[in-house]
């Protein structure tokens, strides 16, 4: 088999090590989520690895729950978002017609609005919660999904095999199981990373802005918004959070670029 | 005479990068040597992959995508080039030599007028001036048979046909007055009617140039047709290399005589037979168009036998097929199938019904799963009409792939690790799996080298005697329906212009339409085009 | 009519419905959802007869299509309504928020279109060579950054630890236009930042794409040089797809601007849209969010009549 580039490999790597860290945080963080433990802004010490927060608490403790948060919060989105799209992308594409007009056109309208434009308006008028939040973000990120998946399942229908096997007498549910979720199956994995690292990107977003994660819950976005006042003062205990984003955000898209051009090369392959 | 180009032991190699692999050498072109004298044509024949246009845009020093010229000489005009630098090489190219690629539609820039392009290579290297420069143009416009001579320049690429095209792209090439020009399959994208046309302009030019050129093709007739000498090539290497007269009607090496023999296989019409199936006054249309793309078409094709559907692009020859399997249900008239009604639309179809008419495709890449093996492939249609599961499905592949001349080793490779012939072979057993009454081939050996579609043809032929399987075969290409067919029936715009028994279509007299048509396809004779062109009542549509 | 009139006003009617949809969208998709806006605002302890006045102070008593005719009017002759959290004319505390975004974007723009454009010729000219693989690796890094990431670095970094700029941009009316500049710079440098990025690998695509055609080749057997088979051959052509993304990235400007505004405290629409959403103030946050799609959609609508007016098929017709 292929080898591993190293970028890919570091992306790996870093990826899976915020995973674990997500997973386990209650079992390394080294104080209490909410816990005051020292004074405002402590410098970095053998006690308090990256220092403290606006009100004392251990910068390293909140960062690891912020990284369970954050994860969580993009993970699930990002599964609503592919659930929803790739079933309603695939529903479209064989079912053509006006199932497929009609959705086209409403994924169309949704998208013409910015969806942290869209976000806005609608966390206007619900109440934020994780919930609302992962609802929210993972059903208008579905709309990107819903047109990978509806483009590649369009390609793959018009081929011959998915013809010949109509011809043949196949029913539906065979043609979409058998013939095109098989061939879809690649671009749809690397678009997973993509649509990943926008959800962990949405959701800081949001909670920089004060209308994602409410406190005392903070994921990295958040805390970011709670230290951001320090900054003026010289004090950079707001760059971890969002170094920690920026460094899951490479690391994912380090995989993510792999496995598209893994797939490409699939694509243009030639036989022997 | 001296040699405008003279090669001599050339190698040509570049870097493979097979997906998941390490990335490894590959020699495209060993050893070898090829020379072309002032006024003269050389025909490089062979097929894909043999290394024909490589060795050509050899001759201007370029290699395409990470090509590299690795050994042996490029002499263009007495001067080494094989090795000469960038600046060097911008020098000649455009000016001793020029270049006539296979698509003309994609070789000339949308954004330009036709006469900006044409003239380009004269004024960039000071051949002449602009105002001459486009006398030069409309008058090989004029030479090469193209409508308004004077005019035509002024168009943008789009807005002329691709046989127009073709010869504007010749006229590109002869424009700066090259000592050589490398025709690169110039015809092969053309319907067959304009080919000769081209061919002609073509001919005609070279004559009255007295240019060299090199003329690249698959296709030997068309060679012979134009060609002084003839080199041919396999996998990279000569075959055989001597004057056209010699390849022709002379051949030295085995290879050669296959090339030569080939499309010669000749069928015996079989007798009469009642019809399996009856197409009687079909007229049908696309969805949202008003425009009948079938016209009152009727045909019978007896059981057993092969009936042969002629026509070009656009007769409206595919469309037939997809209204007899049901894709496309007819607005008007009936189809019999073995005694019984068909119904017009798929899906109220039987089993049965579907099971007896199978498909082969033109493409065979795509008309297998890349992710299922040759044994799901074919092994699909014996669980879903016949049941058949475990040891006794494996068995029943392991026939059929020994039916198609395969053997049972491939049961578990995929598609991708197929050569052309046996992706094709695969689909032809998926077909027979069915035990069907009718296949419908459409256009199934276009895609395919010659020696390689003969074999097709063949095995065809072979299992038409064994299971008495009728054939719809869809073809553009008259020497295959002589090999195949014993019912003809010629389509010109949706409608059945001649039909009968391949004896009494073949026989004169013709209407207009298949003396164009029958007239049009080279055959392996020096001199051929020469004597067509006299005897020719209709012009083609590519005029 | 010529097929190029008659596309690009297709073009335009079809943006024009589509800001129709757009707006329905925004206001039957709000009273759609769970929730009650009067609620909203007032939170859980809201007694019911402060809730029932601010219901009828927003008219929510009104028949909703009726809400929505006067609200789509209001929108097409200026007038968006009255803020629910302190009773101002909306479109009189937009006016000068707007113009004060623009002066920002415009100037990020100006900046970042240049730049990517000479990035994505370069990239693309070297492909695969090191100039490309830094330009490349560079904008990789970028593109993982969340504008507020991108901000509060580009302010630590420029207005804390070297003082060069504010870190915060407060403009106020009357200010010269110079210190009005210097006042933008560090969110100016991040928003060319955040969009360089995208804009560069969407150009050297394009580039790309254009510079694998047949006719490229073309011109190369011919021996042009480099520079003239790129100027001559694949510019014409490339213009249309270029243009296309630049238009397409200064709609995500748009969205950037949002939080940009917000990380150095800049008087502009999107620090008025996020402030008004904390409050939940819906009128003006509708206004906004129609606002900010409507430059969207125009923006997207640009770049199609672009491509329609390059591409020589339309223009010059059989």
């Amino acid at each position: 088999m292929s080898r591993i580039p190293v970028s890919a490999l570091l992306g790996l790597v870093l990826t899976g090590g915020f995973f674990l860290v997500a997973i386990f945080a209650q079992w390394i963080a080294p104080y209490k989520m909410d816990e005051l433990v020292g004074g405002v802004w402590d410098p970095m010490s053998a006690k308090h690895l990256l220092g403290t927060d606006s009100i004392g608490r251990d910068l390293l403790t909140r960062m690891i729950y912020g990284a369970q948060v954050t994860i969580f919060i993009a993970t699930c989105a990002t599964i609503l978002s592919f659930v929803t799209g790739s079933v309603l992308g695939f529903l479209a594409a064989t079912a053509g017609g006006w199932v497929d007009l009609a959705l086209s056109r409403f994924v169309d309208l949704v998208m013409a609005i910015p969806s942290l434009i869209l976000a806005l308006v609608v966390l206007t008028a619900v109440d934020v919660s994780v919930f609302t939040l992962i609802v929210v973000m993972g059903l208008l990120d579905s709309t990107r999904v819903f047109r990978l998946s509806r483009a590649v399942a369009v390609d793959i229908t018009v081929m011959d095999y998915v013809e010949a096997a109509r011809l043949r007498g196949e029913g539906t549910s065979w043609v979409i199981f058998h013939e095109i979720l098989p061939n879809a199956l690649s671009p749809l994995v690397a678009e997973l990373g993509l649509r990943f690292i926008f959800a962990v990107l949405f959701i800081s977003t949001l909670s920089f802005l004060g209308l994602g994660v409410q406190p005392p819950l903070a994921d990295w976005g958040g805390l970011v918004k709670e230290n951001s006042a320090g900054l003026v003062y010289g004090i950079p205990a707001a760059l971890a959070p969002a170094m920690a984003i920026a460094a899951l955000a490479i690391s994912v898209n380090l995989v993510a670029d792999w496995v598209l051009s893994r797939t490409s090369s699939l694509k243009g392959g030639r036989g022997a | 005479m001296h040699n405008v180009l003279d090669i001599k032991g050339l190698r040509i190699e570049a870097t493979s990068y097979p997906p998941g692999e390490a990335p490894r050498n590959v020699v495209l072109v060993n050893n070898v040597s090829v020379a072309v004298q002032q006024g003269r044509v050389l025909g490089l024949i062979g097929e894909s992959g043999a290394g024909k246009s490589t060795i050509g845009l050899s001759a201007m020093a370029y290699g395409r995508g990470g090509v590299r010229l690795t050994g042996g000489h490029i002499l263009l005009n007495g001067r080494e080039i094989r090795e000469a630098s960038a600046g060097d090489l911008r020098i000649l190219r455009g000016r001793e030599v020029t270049y006539v690629a296979q698509s003309a539609a994609a070789a000339f820039n949308p954004a330009k007028r036709l006469m900006e392009q044409v003239i380009e290579a004269s004024l960039l290297h000071g051949v002449m001036g602009r105002a001459e420069a486009e006398a030069r143009a409309v008058d090989l416009f004029d030479k090469l048979g193209l409508p308004d001579p004077a005019n035509f320049g002024n168009r943008y690429p789009h807005q002329v046909s691709g046989g127009q095209l073709q010869r504007a792209m010749t006229a590109m090439a002869l424009c700066p007055k090259p000592d050589l020009v490398i025709f690169d399959e110039p015809t092969t994208a053309l319907d067959v009617t304009t080919q000769i046309d081209v061919l002609v302009a073509i001919k005609a030019a070279i004559r009255d140039t007295g240019v060299a050129a090199l003329y690249i093709t698959h296709d030997l007739a068309v060679v012979a047709q134009v060609a002084d000498d003839i080199l041919v090539l396999r996998g990279g290497k000569k075959v055989e290399y001597g004057p056209t007269d010699q390849i022709i009607n002379h051949p030295q090496e085995d290879y050669t005589r296959a090339l030569v023999s080939v499309r010669s296989i000749d069928h015996v019409e079989k007798t009469e037979a009642p019809a399996v199936l009856s197409v009687s006054g079909i007229t049908a249309r696309y969805r949202g168009t008003n425009f009948d793309v079938l016209k009152n078409v009727s045909v019978d094709l007896p059981a057993g036998q092969t009936l042969a559907i002629v026509g070009e692009s656009g007769s409206g020859k595919s469309t037939l097929a997809r209204v007899i399997t049901g894709l496309l249900p007819a607005a008007k008239g009936d189809l019999t199938f073995a005694g019984r009604k068909l119904s017009p639309d798929l899906a109220s179809r039987s089993k049965d019904d579907l099971r007896e008419v199978q498909m082969i495709y033109q493409m065979a890449d795509t008309a297998m799963n890349p992710r299922q093996t040759v044994g799901t492939i074919i092994g699909r249609p014996l669980e879903f009409y016949f049941g058949l599961k475990g040891e006794a499905k494996r068995q029943r592949i392991q026939e059929l792939l020994d039916d198609i001349e395969m053997g049972a080793g491939f049961i578990d490779r995929f598609p991708a690790e197929l050569s052309g012939g046996q992706k094709q072979r695969v689909c032809i057993a998926r077909a027979l799996a069915a035990k069907p009454k009718l296949i419908i081939c459409d256009e199934v050996t276009s895609a395919l080298d010659p020696l390689v579609a003969d074999g097709i043809l063949k095995l065809l032929l072979n299992l038409q005697a064994r299971e008495s399987v009728a054939y719809l075969f869809i073809t553009h290409d008259l020497a295959t329906v002589k090999a195949i067919a014993d019912k003809i029936a010629v389509m010109y715009r949706g409608q059945v212009v001649r039909y009968g028994s391949k004896t009494d279509v073949l026989t004169p007299p013709f209407d207009d339409y298949t003396d164009l048509l029958l007239s049009s396809v080279p055959e392996m004779q020096i001199g051929w085009l020469e004597k067509v062109l006299a005897g020719r009542k209709m012009e083609s549509a590519g005029n | 009519m010529h097929p190029v009139v008659k596309l690009v006003t297709q073009r335009l009617a079809l943006g024009l419905i589509l800001l129709i949809a757009v707006s329905a969208l925004i206001f039957f998709g709000v009273a759609a959802l769970p929730g009650d806006a009067a609620q909203a605002m007032l939170g859980q302890s809201a007694t019911p007869e402060s809730l029932a006045n601010l219901r009828e102070k927003m008219g929510l008593n009104e028949p909703i299509l009726w809400r929505y005719g006067h609200w789509l009017l209001g929108f097409a002759t200026g007038d968006l309504g009255v803020s629910l959290s302190n009773g101002q004319d909306i479109a009189k505390s937009v006016g000068q928020r707007l113009g004060n975004t623009i002066f920002l974007a415009f100037w990020a723009a100006v900046i970042a279109v240049p730049l990517a454009i000479t990035l994505g010729l370069i990239a693309a000219r070297y492909n695969g060579r090191w100039p490309d693989k830094l330009i490349s690796g560079v904008t990789l890094a970028t593109i993982s950054l969340p504008e507020f990431v991108a901000g509060y670095i580009v302010m630590y970094v420029l207005a804390v630890k070297f003082h060069l700029f504010p870190s915060m941009s407060m403009v106020f009316p009357g200010m010269g236009i110079f210190e009005r500049l210097n006042a933008i710079i560090l969110p100016v440098i991040v928003l060319v930042m955040v969009v360089l990025a995208h804009m560069m690998r969407m150009t050297r695509a394009a580039i790309l794409n254009v510079m694998e055609s047949a006719y490229i080749e073309t011109a190369e057997l011919k021996g042009l040089s480099p520079i003239n088979v790129i100027w001559k051959h694949a510019f014409p052509n490339a213009i249309a797809p270029v243009v296309n993304v630049v238009m397409l990235n200064l709609a995500y400007l748009v969205v950037g601007v949002v939080v940009v505004e917000v990380v150095f405290v800049y008087p502009g629409m999107g620090q008025f849209l996020v402030d008004h959403v904390t409050k939940r103030d819906m009128p003006v946050v509708q206004a906004c969010g129609m606002i900010f799609a409507a430059v969207y959609i125009g923006l997207n609508i640009l770049a199609d009549v672009v491509s329609i007016l390059a591409n020589p098929r339309l223009r010059h017709p059989k």
